[in-house]
């Protein structure tokens, strides 16, 4: 059992200098109107809002509007470079994402693969190397590999954001056992499972991994309420990581009755 | 005047600085980034990067994300 490699997540994590108030990080994309937004993140408690750049034209002003409200969420905002391919694309992003929202904290995403969106990890750790030299803290967007954690750490990543599932994909946690392994290879870095969750009992499963915060968009945008989903996850983010703090049994293979046998009647 | 594309449309504008072309275009006020031929341009360089024809401007403002 893994068990000793589960952290106290209880414990606030340090993102870059900065303590969250709660291990919820959530997206702004998707949302059916900027108030179900704002209602969203108020029931979530979220400490984290993740933004994107976009092109607008001069005469459209949802980029401003939408900016407007961000600022109001008083939550830290998380740029990030979603869509980029290359690392040229991620780095330049990243430069302009710095200007605009005012912090060096990126979001390092360079997607590999269309179906999938799965991460391109060479340019990842290019990407993240480059950006780190420059000033930038970068929360990359990578998968469960030891190696491309190692790597990305090498390259002056202090937190990791392993994926649970395709992006959007509302899958869960497909590799709890690297998830685990991750958390138990890497117990001073703080790991975000970022993508692919769907149910709250999902998000409350990685807390219990020992992860540090979660990361999700569409299971909270895309619910028939989302304000009302933003509560259910924080709740279960809530549960997750009290069960770690906790301290969880150890599961066994065999049973082991609870209700005690000294004292028994024997009445055969 | 320049033959230019923004955000891929073709435009045809008489700036010859970027930080002049913003405002020509309208984004005067807007909480914008910049970049031309695919390389970033700072706020502050703005005024120093000369408009020339054929170039790819991209004007990019905050917008939702996951």
């Amino acid at each position: 059992m893994m068990k000793n490699s589960f952290n106290d997540s209880s414990a606030k994590r340090d993102f870059y200098g900065v303590q969250l108030e709660t291990p919820f990080m959530l997206g702004t994309a998707q949302y059916p109107s900027p108030a179900i937004l704002a209602k969203a993140f108020e029931q979530s408690k979220a400490s984290v809002a993740t933004v994107s750049l976009r092109r607008e034209a001069s005469g459209d002003k949802a980029g401003q509007d939408f900016w407007r409200l961000i600022q109001q969420l008083n939550v830290h905002v998380l740029p990030n470079t979603a869509g980029c391919h290359t690392v040229k694309e991620a780095v330049t992003t990243a430069h302009m994402a710095r200007e605009v929202f005012g912090t060096s904290w990126i979001k390092l995403e360079v997607i590999g693969e269309e179906d999938t969106l799965q991460p391109d990890v060479f340019g990842l750790v290019e990407a993240a190397r480059i950006l780190s030299e420059d000033g930038f803290q970068v929360f990359p967007y990578t998968t469960e590999d030891l190696v491309v954690a190692d790597r990305l750490v090498n390259a002056g990543c202090r937190v990791l954001m392993p994926w649970g599932a395709p992006i959007g994909s509302g899958m869960g946690l497909n590799n709890i056992f690297g998830l685990r392994a991750l958390r138990a290879h890497f117990p001073d870095i703080p790991l975000v499972v970022d993508a692919g969750l769907g149910l709250p009992s999902q998000a409350a499963q990685a807390m219990e991994l020992g992860m540090d915060a979660v990361l999700l968009n569409t299971a909270v945008s895309k619910a028939g309420d989302p304000a009302m989903m933003a509560e259910a996850f924080a709740n279960a983010i809530r549960a997750g990581q009290l069960a770690v703090k906790a301290d969880p049994m150890v599961p066994r293979d065999m049973a082991s009755p609870s209700t005690p046998i000294l004292g028994k009647a024997f009445l055969d | 005047m320049k033959h230019i594309q923004v955000n891929s449309e073709k435009v045809t504008a008489k700036s010859e600085r970027l930080s002049d072309l913003l405002i020509e275009l309208g984004y005067a006020d807007a909480v914008v980034a910049t970049a031309v031929n695919g390389d970033f341009v700072t706020q502050g360089n703005r005024a120093n990067i000369q408009i020339n024809d054929g170039d790819r401007i991209e004007v990019l403002a905050p917008m939702q994300g996951g």
